[in-house]
């Protein structure tokens, strides 16, 4: 089942200008390459050459940062939101 | 509008990909931050420091290395904080040259953040924008409502939902909207940055951000005036983000660049509460990986950024410089405002507490050298963060109108001094 993942403003000219995008996936791994099979050119501004996710993107399951979770692998289940968030912001 | 000479474009700091002076703040390619440029030849060709000397005491007198079009519009009495020489704090700490640069005293909101406010919105203004609006953890929120009111722009200010009452009745008063997040900074700030581009409106320290942050350099332009047009050895910053550290680093060099200082060597430190320090842990753990600290625990409420944007520029400024980060506890930051307070007589907010305390330690241990140049920044006032120090600083003595009371008092506080 797909889980909705929401775009960050500077990539939404790559989803049609659409904030909400539905994407299949069972981790953020996943969802990320999948992202790429429906949006070409996604996941290279997220995802540097190394296939690591980039110093300033920030990636959230519902209210938590992937970081205080397990990274790129961590699980996506149904009813889960996904988002893409920049990370320079604040201060 | 004229374009402005000096101030270029905005550029990508990781990739240098160039982009037009927009309400923008990330590159669309690596997400990397957007920083104001400018032609540094043409600027050294215009700037001198008599030219400088000559015009207002405000920070807009480094206008050509401020990133607006035109003359600045909102928070042109904003800077030229005092820098003070402390010279019992010099004694207590036993260092030879020992310097305060007071924002406590920045005007009108009495913290730093009236800087970054005064280039944000005058450019916002240049950029036709109504509604201003910021992340805060207080000080921000009570400059831009404070600023807007002047300017007569709508303000929406978002703040945690357990910051210290002062700093919510400091934005309250200038009729702003105060939305308060029950959440940490860090989710407030990932809000603003969900919905900053949505309404049309100007966030500060989201989409006006390469605006904002730049006016932190003018910090760095003061002291390096104010200590007679020459870098002093040692800075010591405190940090929620980085920004302002990273921004006191590159004015220093700006003003190197333009030749209105020698080019001299410089150390930048950071500061950081235990409860929330990030970017002084990454720099003990010699790595430029910032580990964000999920919940930030600390009376220095306006420091507890748990996911600090410029963490990785900051350690970055401080290893350039043979600089470092410390950290202290709660103790040592209320200790470091009462050492201010009655050495200097300074009122600091808890950031001014953690600067003094983290400074007072890396003397100590000999990573700061006793017989150079030291300023310490303090940027906020303590009357924003009296519950900080409130049980520990006594209680007036009561007694009656009689004189026979107060003979009896003095007496018996001789017996206790």
């Amino acid at each position: 089942m797909p889980v909705p993942v929401r775009i960050p403003t500077p990539l939404r000219k790559l989803t049609q200008n659409q904030e909400i995008v539905q994407i299949e996936g069972a981790t953020i791994r996943d969802v990320i390459n999948n992202l790429e099979q429906s949006y070409p050119g996604l996941k290279e501004r997220i995802c540097d050459e190394q296939n690591n996710i980039r110093r300033f993107v920030n990636v959230f399951v519902n209210d938590e940062d992937i970081r205080f979770l397990q990274e790129a692998e961590t699980a996506v289940k149904p009813g889960d939101e996904v988002s893409i968030v920049p990370a320079i912001a604040g201060g | 509008m004229d374009q402005s000479p000096f101030f270029s474009h905005l550029q990508c700091r990781e990739c240098g990909r160039k982009y037009a002076k927009d309400a923008i703040h990330v590159c669309e390619f690596d997400f990397g931050p957007l920083e104001a440029a400018y032609d540094y030849e043409v600027i050294a060709k215009q700037i001198s420091r008599d030219k400088i000397s000559a015009r207002p005491r405000s920070m807009w007198r480094y206008r050509e290395l401020l990133p607006i079009e035109g003359e600045a519009t909102v928070g042109q009495h904003t800077g030229f904080t005092p820098l003070i020489r402390a010279q019992r704090l010099a004694e207590h700490l036993g260092v030879r040259e020992l310097y305060i640069k007071n924002d406590a005293v920045n005007y009108p909101t009495l913290s730093f953040k009236d800087r970054v406010v005064s280039v944000a919105l005058s450019r916002a203004k240049e950029l036709g924008i109504q509604t201003v609006a910021c992340a805060s953890t207080g000080n921000l929120a009570n400059a831009v409502a404070a600023h807007a009111a002047s300017a007569g722009l709508h303000s929406f200010v978002l703040i945690p939902s357990d910051l210290e009452p002062s700093k919510v009745l400091n934005s309250l008063v200038f009729g702003t909207n105060v939305v308060a997040i029950e959440g940490s900074y860090d989710q407030v700030n990932r809000l603003c940055s969900e919905i900053a581009g949505n309404h049309g409106w100007g966030f500060v320290n989201v989409n006006l951000r390469p605006y904002y942050a730049e006016g932190s350099k003018t910090l760095g332009f003061e002291i390096a005036e104010q200590f007679g047009w020459r870098l002093p050895r040692h800075t010591v910053i405190p940090m929620a983000s980085g920004s302002l550290l990273t921004k006191v680093h590159k004015a220093y060099h700006e003003f190197a660049k333009v030749g209105l200082v020698d080019s001299t060597e410089f150390s930048i430190y950071g500061a950081q509460a235990t409860g929330c320090s990030p970017i002084s842990t990454a720099i003990k753990n010699n790595t430029d990986t910032v580990r964000p600290v999920s919940k930030p625990n600390t009376i220095a409420k306006s420091l507890s950024i748990g996911t600090p944007a410029d963490g990785y520029y900051a350690i970055r400024a401080m290893q350039e410089t043979g600089g470092t980060a410390e950290d202290c506890t709660d103790r040592e930051i209320v200790g470091g405002i009462r050492l201010l307070a009655e050495t200097e007589g300074i009122f600091a907010e808890t950031a001014g507490g953690v600067t003094v305390a983290c400074a007072k330690k890396l003397i100590e241990i000999g990573r700061i050298p006793r017989d150079e140049s030291i300023v310490l920044c303090i940027t906020g006032h303590g009357l924003k963060t009296q519950e900080a120090v409130a049980e520990e600083i006594g209680r007036p003595a009561v007694i009656r109108p009689s004189l026979k009371e107060f003979e009896s008092l003095l007496e018996q506080l001789a017996a206790t001094n």
